[in-house]
């Protein structure tokens, strides 16, 4: 095997013997020593644990708690203890972070200091965004805005830069464990009791090889995956890892069509939509936090199957079209025809998820997401809407929910209610007791029943005043 | 002058850099053992079999041990003895621990402990306050009642009324450290304790008993936790107890901490209960007789719960004078976490009663719930009057809301804003604001009277670095700094020389739980009394060689003043020593003037109160619930604050906490007694983007009329109810949706779907 490579605080590392799904956290923690990054959570909904993470495309924050080590392979990481210089001298974050009284028990503060720090070295100024994935249960927020504010102007400290650089050049120079050899795709496989992993770097090789394991765990960002093994303890193997097939991570556009490879980060699906689909963007925006979408894909989010994921209702409301592949054979479908029935998919063994495509625009879409806290929490109720009129009447409807069924699903009786009647009160109005024919939503812990179905009837009439300009969202309004 | 600077927190630069080290970080033995519970998977029922053997056979396990492996099961209450470490034959509550692994690693532990194989009769499970009640299911013979003045009568007689039905949710502690503690066998079966807990005496004692040993063979550190907020008073007790027996039966070291998903299906968390009122008033909103009946929803074991539902009972008046009034309350034994300690002890259960009420009766009236407040008011401190009494017969003698509700009010703008809102409102159908400002007043003091002490250790060393230790602890509220800043006046010093170290039940012995905010003031009391005595014999010393007198001796500005010379502090410390004089001293507080009888509910459980006041303004989405804070304005009173820096903080903190507690932090259980909101992803605490956009706070920064340290006051826990002001601002824009004949009854937390329900009520649909 030739083991994992990365940079860890600016210092070449060479890791093997270490089970495919050992996480980046407790390796740090146990085997390393480095305490400064902290489990809060074990399950990416604190960021106690975030690490910042540089590869060619750029230095993220990631939550280390669920990254697995192989998904590490070429990469810097750099945590709380390399956000100091090496000589000791605090980042300008760090510093703010004292002077504004930015922590109190100090447990959540590591996570802050390196979200705070990447978001520094990226530019990024708006600090809500780049830290809705750290809770802070002491200080309210308040003085660690304070913090990122007052060090945004400072200039971003050498130590910091160099990783990018230093990446290539680090990880070559740094020696190779015996037998390793530059095309072997297996790593993690360390010892007799340590079950290996495929990491391939192309689909081609990922479609041959999933062909021949079908029962295999494809793992892209980690985001969902990593809480089958912190959480329900479970043993995975086999596993592949995605992260290396690169040709499964391009954004391309094409006649008016946007085609997005599976392996796209839902950060990256971001900032492609943000122009044209800004409604889209948005609910994206609140996916999850910073951490979750710089490593969860958007062909995670389709072939997990959960009726609760964000993406789905846009792209259903959007017509997508889903790219599936199995072995060399390729199919596509409509997004909705995927979703079976729960947690059960229009997928064979051995097939995956290759990409999706949807139009690049689409003037009246708009996207709600409803949800017991507006930031890094999964939807009660999404509902995305994308009505066109012509002349006064309604010509096509595309309406789709999540949380409303056991899958992302069209509201279909709705829809037939809509298309061809004028584009009024009276018809919306008339339209909303077709929700009860299309959703039999459940009660669970984020709302009931009948709060499902009363919302997602709402949100009809929202659409409606949206689209002729009034505010309709409690986030447009400022003191 | 050390005390009253706003001095970072005295940890800060370790925090930012990940150097600040928590339990979990401390650097253990190889050898070092990990434990992990095995957590029972219904509400109420009786064990009938339990199969470890698969246990016992995982990878890396090292023993498995339940109640047959015991001859006297070890007990983790706090109080009455009712917490098995590991459930005895019947098991009380869906997670309660039955058995525990010890292995060679945390994840073999945990991996292992799900492992076993075991069978119940179950029992019907008493999961609601209407289980519990129909059940007569209770802690104490009966409900506690305290009564002043004639109620019935007063109810008769007045010209209006309103009463009600208030449902308010618990509240999970979410520290973001969970709980763990670890222990290292010494010799002669001796223990040495690193937990995270706000009561390591406490600890010791578990500890002691569970061993059989006496508690001078138990030593207990505890450096930092990483929050604690009450969940950290006496829930660490099992871990401590569970790593304690691990590690003596195989002398190893071991070490024990929850995944967060189990430190929420195992602790305790804020008591929820149900509030039931009825209010008479006159055409002003004067209340003139009040009932309340409290149920609260205790769960499985009495941990803290008699005490928290007194100090509900003790706030139910907040700042209004009540002068006849009936207050019952039913502590409820349910199949459910043993309810805790969380910041306010129940304070804000027993205060969100009457502020309820209070904006029942303007509804009802049609007036703004300010005047309706102020007009309920308790006499002003100095203003000659009749004496006024709380329910419990404690005369209010530092009552200062009127002007700090004042200043707010002007300074919040709060009646333009009122207007401005009202004709905002009108233009808009689907979205509606609301505004609110609600008082606090809050009493300090344990209501366990013998809890109010406190002890100190100081020394001073050759070199005039200063040691300085109390039995406080820290948990981020910057005790540490405070008592620091203390320390350091008494000798004119800079907080620089003072080390503040790690707590420790071998430095200071027999200390009370950091706990009821009383950290600063019964710590820094206990130390200044130590410094000084140091103080007082260096004074001595260095008088006598001056042939001068000791009391015009100074200390300041880092050096010692005496008849026109000046020496370095290190100085004067060092001829001390070579002249032997005692550079080492305890010292000990006691809070005076306090009494309480709980029977009777009459006394003076409280040394002063410390008071507040928060304007908040919401919008809300009449379609669906949604609901933001835009705006807060606090105001709370410090005393002369020690550090406002930190005192800030507090106050920041407590009010997001506290909205958080009454808008998004929703614990759900299901109908087989699980706790189906077990972490973060389903259980919702304030994110970044949920604090205030306009964020204004002041300190009321003025002396305690009481002789409390430095003439400050107690901060951990009287913010936290500022937060009341988001839920009744909340309910302020639903009462807008109609047309004011309705009473919006919004049920905490103000979750979108409450609001909805709410929204629909005031219209007339529900």
């Amino acid at each position: 095997m030739t083991g994992i490579a990365f940079l860890l605080n600016g210092t070449p590392v060479r890791v093997t013997g270490e089970s495919p799904t050992r996480t980046l956290l407790d390796w740090l923690r146990e085997t390393r020593g480095l305490c400064g990054t902290k489990e809060g959570c074990n399950e990416g909904d604190c960021g106690a644990c975030t690490v910042m993470v540089t590869d060619e495309g750029g230095s993220r924050a990631l939550n280390a708690c669920i990254l697995f080590l192989p998904q590490l392979d070429g990469k810097a990481i750099r945590t709380v203890e390399g956000v100091t210089s090496p000589t000791g001298k605090m980042h300008p974050v760090q510093e703010a972070m004292v002077a504004h009284h930015g922590a109190q028990c100090g447990f959540c503060t590591p996570g802050f200091v390196v979200s705070m720090a990447v978001a520094h070295l990226n530019g990024q100024r708006d600090h809500d965004d780049a830290l809705a994935g750290n809770l802070c249960r002491c200080t309210g927020y308040a003085p660690i805005i304070r913090a990122a504010e007052a060090a945004a102007d400072a200039p971003v400290p050498d130590w910091m830069q160099n990783d990018r650089s230093c990446i290539s050049a680090q990880i070559l120079a740094s020696p190779p464990a015996a037998g390793a050899t530059a095309t072997d795709h297996a790593v993690g496989s360390g010892g007799a009791d340590v079950p290996p992993a495929f990491c391939p770097t192309s689909s081609d090789e990922l479609a041959e090889w999933y062909l021949a394991h079908p029962d295999a765990t494809l793992i892209a960002g980690a985001t969902d995956v990593g809480l089958w093994v912190t959480k329900n303890l479970r043993d995975l193997s086999p596993v592949a890892f995605l992260n290396r097939v690169t040709d499964l991570q391009h954004i391309e556009r094409q006649g008016g069509l946007l085609h997005v490879g599976a392996g796209v980060t839902i950060a990256a699906l971001r900032a492609a939509v943000a122009a044209n689909l800004p409604s889209f963007a948005e609910l994206l925006r609140r996916y999850a936090s910073e951490q979750v979408r710089n490593a969860a894909t958007i062909g995670g989010n389709i072939a997990n199957g959960s009726p609760i994921g964000d993406g789905p209702p846009a792209l259903i409301a959007l017509g997508a079209t889903l790219h599936l592949r199995r072995g060399d054979e390729m199919r596509s479908m409509p997004l909705e025809s995927f979703f079976l029935d729960y947690r059960k998919q229009d997928r064979r063994p051995g097939e995956f998820v290759a990409g999706i495509s949807f139009p690049e625009q689409a003037p009246e879409l708009r996207c709600y997401k409803i949800s017991k806290r507006f930031d890094q929490d999964i939807s009660t109720v999404c509902g995305c809407f994308n009505i066109t009129v012509h002349d006064g009447r309604i010509t096509t409807a595309r309406i789709a929910y999540g949380g409303m069924a056991g899958i992302p699903k069209r509201a279909a009786t709705v829809e037939a209610a809509l298309i061809g009647k004028s584009w009024d009160q009276t018809t919306i109005t008339a339209a909303l007791p077709a929700f009860a024919q299309d959703f039999t939503p459940l009660s669970d812990m984020r709302a009931s029943a009948a709060y499902r179905l009363e919302t997602a009837t709402n949100l009809l009439v929202r659409y409606f005043h949206d689209l002729s300009g009034a505010p309709v969202s409690v986030l447009e309004i400022t003191p | 002058m050390t005390m009253g600077k706003p001095l970072p927190h005295d940890a800060a630069p370790l925090h930012v850099t990940g150097q600040a080290r928590y339990v979990d970080d401390i650097p253990l033995p190889a050898n070092t053992l990990h434990i992990a519970f095995g957590l029972s998977t219904i509400a109420h029922g009786d064990i009938t079999a339990i199969d470890l053997d698969p246990v016992r056979a995982a990878p890396g396990v090292v023993a498995v041990w339940s109640a047959a492996d015991f001859d006297a099961m070890p007990d983790c209450s706090p109080s009455v003895h009712d917490e098995p470490l590991l459930a005895t034959g019947r098991v009380h509550y869906l997670g309660q621990p039955i058995f525990m692994v010890v292995a060679e690693s945390h994840l073999a532990a945990r991996k292992a402990a799900r492992l076993a194989r075991v069978t119940y009769d179950e029992l019907p499970a008493l999961l609601t306050v209407d289980d519990a009640l129909a059940a007569n299911s209770r802690f104490e013979q009966g409900p506690v009642v305290w009564s002043k003045g004639d109620p019935a009568a007063a109810l008769a007689t007045a010209p209006h009324r309103v009463e009600g039905q208030f449902e308010v949710g618990g509240q999970e502690h979410f520290y973001l450290e969970g709980q763990v503690a670890a222990c290292l066998p010494l010799e002669g079966g001796d223990v040495l304790i690193h937990s995270s807990t706000q009561h390591p005496t406490e600890i010791q004692h578990k500890v002691a008993h569970a061993l059989h040993i006496p508690m001078n063979a138990v030593r207990v550190e505890v450096r930092r936790m990483g929050g604690g907020f009450g969940g950290k008073e006496s829930q660490g007790n099992a871990l401590a107890i569970a790593c304690a027996i691990a590690a003596t039966r195989l002398n190893r070291p071991a070490k024990m901490r929850y995944d967060r998903d189990d430190d929420m299906m195992i602790t305790g968390k804020r008591h929820d209960l149900r509030i039931l009122y009825r209010a008479g008033f006159d055409d002003q909103g004067r209340v003139t007789g009040i009932e309340f009946t409290h149920l609260f929803r205790c769960g499985w074991a009495q941990d803290l719960s008699l005490p928290v539902a007194d100090r509900a009972m003790l706030h139910a008046d907040n700042c209004y004078h009540l002068p006849d009034i009936h207050i019952e309350s039913h502590r409820l034994k349910t199949n459910t976490q043993s309810a805790t300690a969380f910041r306010g002890f129940g304070g804000p259960q027993g205060m969100v009663g009457i502020e309820r009420v209070m904006d029942h009766i303007a509804h009802a009236l049609g007036r703004d719930p300010l005047a309706v407040r102020q007009a309920n008011f308790y006499r002003p401190m100095g203003k000659p009057g009749p004496q006024q009494t709380t329910p419990y017969h404690m005369p209010v003698e530092d009552f200062i809301a009127h002007d700090l509700v004042a200043e707010l009010e002007r300074s919040s703008d709060y009646h333009t804003r009122r207007a401005e809102i009202a004709a905002w409102n009108a233009a808009n159908p689907i979205l509606k604001r609301g505004l609110a400002l609600t008082p606090v007043k809050f009493g300090i003091s344990f209501t366990l009277t013998h809890l109010n002490q406190a002890g100190a250790l100081v020394h001073v060393y050759q070199d005039g670095s200063i040691h300085l230790n109390h039995g406080g602890t820290e948990m981020g509220q910057g005790l540490f700094q405070k008592v620091a800043q203390v320390v350091a006046q008494v000798f004119g010093v800079d907080t620089a020389r003072v080390k503040i170290t790690a707590t420790d039940t071998a430095k200071v012995p027999n200390t009370s739980a950091t706990a009821a905010s009383s950290g600063s003031d019964l710590n820094g009391m206990a130390a200044q009394a130590a410094a000084e005595t140091i103080r007082a014999r260096l004074a001595e010393f260095i008088a006598e060689k001056h042939q001068s007198d000791p009391a015009k001796v100074r200390f300041a500005d880092g050096a010692v003043h005496v008849a026109g010379e000046s020496y370095d502090f290190a100085r004067v410390v060092m001829w001390a020593y070579q002249a032997r004089v005692s550079l080492s001293a305890t010292g000990f507080y006691a809070t005076p003037k306090i009494t309480w009888d709980r029977v009777r509910g009459t006394g003076r459980p409280f040394f002063y109160f410390a008071y507040g006041a928060a304007v908040t303004e919401v919008v809300i989405d009449t379609l669906t619930g949604e609901n933001r804070i835009l705006r807060a304005d606090l105001l709370h009173d410090t005393g002369s604050s020690l550090n406002p820096a930190l005192d800030i903080g507090q106050v920041e903190g407590a009010y997001v906490q506290g909205a958080g507690w009454l808008t998004t932090e929703e614990l759900v259980w299901d109908r087989k007694g699980r706790l189906s909101t077990h972490a973060p992803s389903t259980y919702k605490i304030p994110a970044c983007s949920d604090r205030p956009r306009i964020f204004n706070v002041g300190l009321w920064n003025r002396p305690n009329p009481e002789n409390s340290v430095g003439k400050s006051k107690a901060v951990g826990e009287p913010p936290f109810m500022l937060g009341i002001s988001a839920f009744h601002a909340l309910s302020d824009a639903v009462a807008a949706c109609g047309d004011g004949s309705i009473y919006p009854g919004l049920d905490a937390p103000a979750t979108a779907e409450r609001v909805l329900t709410a929204v629909k009520r005031v219209r007339g649909h529900v």
